[in-house]
């Protein structure tokens, strides 16, 4: 299940939303990200982010289907905020569940890895010092290259 | 008239994330494209880097490729969601 809205949401919902669906599975890996409070030594007030649809869902559900090709899952799970988002506030939620855990904790890692780097969304911070587009940091993009063996 | 589609800090660059334009005689590939609107919108070589990409049509161009007034032609600086 994908999920790209600006509406805000609880992680623990969406957990429990997606055990629902994968129930008697035996792993469920979940990776939730928020809002940091500071950044770079400056007090961050909100992000916005920016999506293209419909190629961002496009683009995510394609990653959602190579990860669903790669490990034997039972279920996926990608929210994903848009718009003005509050510190603390949840940006992202991933979750993935298999039979064993390796599977969920890698598919769940690859996914965010997507995320940072390439899906179609742009991050702008706004902090006591102003405006700024946030791109990858370098440490984002040989992250992502720990994938490169996962066929599209 | 082509529609533009700013993503990022080239919407604000633009002072807008979208604007239907007739495109100029000769401005017919994406690299005419890029110098014309670079200039028109004073952005300082920001729709030369080649970290943008350009998507015409809701598909990934692979440059040069032709442009016209009937596209849909998005300019996509470095991505990053999570």
């Amino acid at each position: 299940m994908l999920l790209i809205s600006a509406d805000a949401f609880e992680p623990a919902h969406a957990l429990s939303e997606f055990k629902e669906r994968v129930a008697g599975a035996g792993a469920i890996v979940t990776f939730s990200g928020a809002v940091r409070a500071d950044a770079n030594n400056q007090s961050v007030h909100q992000l916005f982010l920016q999506d293209y649809p419909p190629l961002t869902a496009a683009g995510v559900s394609e990653a959602m289907a190579r990860a669903e090709k790669h490990w034997p899952l039972l279920g996926l799970s990608v929210r994903h905020r848009i718009g003005a988002i509050n510190v603390g506030e949840t940006i992202v939620f991933v979750a993935a569940a298999s039979r064993h855990r390796r599977a969920a904790f890698e598919a769940a890692d690859f996914l965010m890895d997507f995320l940072k780097t390439e899906a179609m969304f742009w991050k702008k911070e706004i902090s006591d010092q102003g405006e700024a587009w946030i791109e990858p940091r370098n440490d984002d993009y040989a992250d992502r290259e720990r994938w490169n063996h996962i066929a599209h | 008239m082509a529609q533009l589609l700013y993503f990022g800090k080239l919407g604000d660059l633009a002072g807008q994330t979208s604007e239907d334009i007739a495109l100029p005689r000769g401005i017919d590939n994406s690299a005419a494209l890029r110098r014309w609107l670079d200039g028109k919108l004073k952005a300082d070589g920001a729709f030369l880097e080649l970290s943008v990409k350009i998507c015409i049509n809701d598909e990934m161009c692979h440059e040069p490729c032709p442009v016209c007034d009937e596209d849909k032609i998005a300019f996509l600086p470095p991505v990053g969601g999570g």
